[in-house]
């Protein structure tokens, strides 16, 4: 299962997504909105997608892991839209027989899925303020505080 | 050759759209679009090149040559997760 939704991710629906009679091991990553980044307060974040490249780039990286580690099934879950703190914003499950390769597959995926998968988030601040959040990325004359 | 590029998150704002239109002579290279679409939303300059870009949902190159039928994405850089 992999998805972009503008649902509240079920981590129940993502876990039963990887699970297989051949697996002693399922490690499943919740990634959750954070209400601080430094001493500055978020009230919400949203992100948006380029839907066809994030869903393909995703199956993608479950192709790559799956070729990678003995791992028997991948789930990927990113939520779009408003997320409110502490709610998902992205899942990441991966099952396989022992353990160990679960943990490395599910790790991986997650570190690629930051740097490829063509996602953005925007930070909704209480001060009253918003930032699209762009690693990298020094901000553009006018623009304060993108990071 | 038309060529539409799709901009998203902090390019779209800056831009004050989601889609640019270029006019380009053949033959066209994702740097050739980089280049006008700089000259054609001046706003995009400073951070068009750390912007990457993508040729029908697949990361390109600068060299990479696009035709009049591609769908192109400039993506700034991504932060889901």
């Amino acid at each position: 299962m992999i998805e972009l939704t503008e649902s509240q991710i079920d981590a129940e629906r993502i876990r039963l997504a990887v699970s297989s009679p051949k697996c002693g091991a399922i490690v499943l990553f919740l990634g959750t909105t954070r209400q601080f980044t430094d001493a500055k307060e978020t009230l919400t974040l949203s992100y948006t997608a380029y839907g066809p490249m994030a869903q393909s780039q995703m199956e993608k990286l479950a192709a790559q892991a799956q070729a990678r580690w003995p791992v028997e099934k991948c789930a990927i879950a990113h939520r779009l839209g408003e997320v409110p703190i502490g709610e998902a914003s992205v899942a990441v499950a991966v099952s396989s027989p022992h353990r160990r390769d679960a943990f490395e597959a599910a790790s991986w995926l997650m570190d690629r899925l930051k740097e490829l998968v063509p996602v953005w988030k925007k930070e909704h601040w209480a001060d009253g303020g918003t930032d699209w959040v762009h690693p990298g990325l020094s901000p553009p004359a006018g623009q304060n505080g993108v990071q | 050759m038309n060529v539409r590029v799709k901009l998203f998150a902090l390019t779209q704002d800056l831009a004050g759209t989601d889609e640019v239109l270029l006019e380009l002579t053949p033959p066209v290279t994702i740097a050739t679009v980089r280049a006008a679409l700089a000259e054609a939303r001046p706003t995009l300059g400073p951070i068009l090149p750390s912007c990457a870009f993508a040729v029908d949902n697949e990361y390109a190159t600068d060299s990479t040559t696009v035709n009049d039928q591609a769908e192109i994405a400039c993506l700034p850089p991504v932060s889901g997760g």
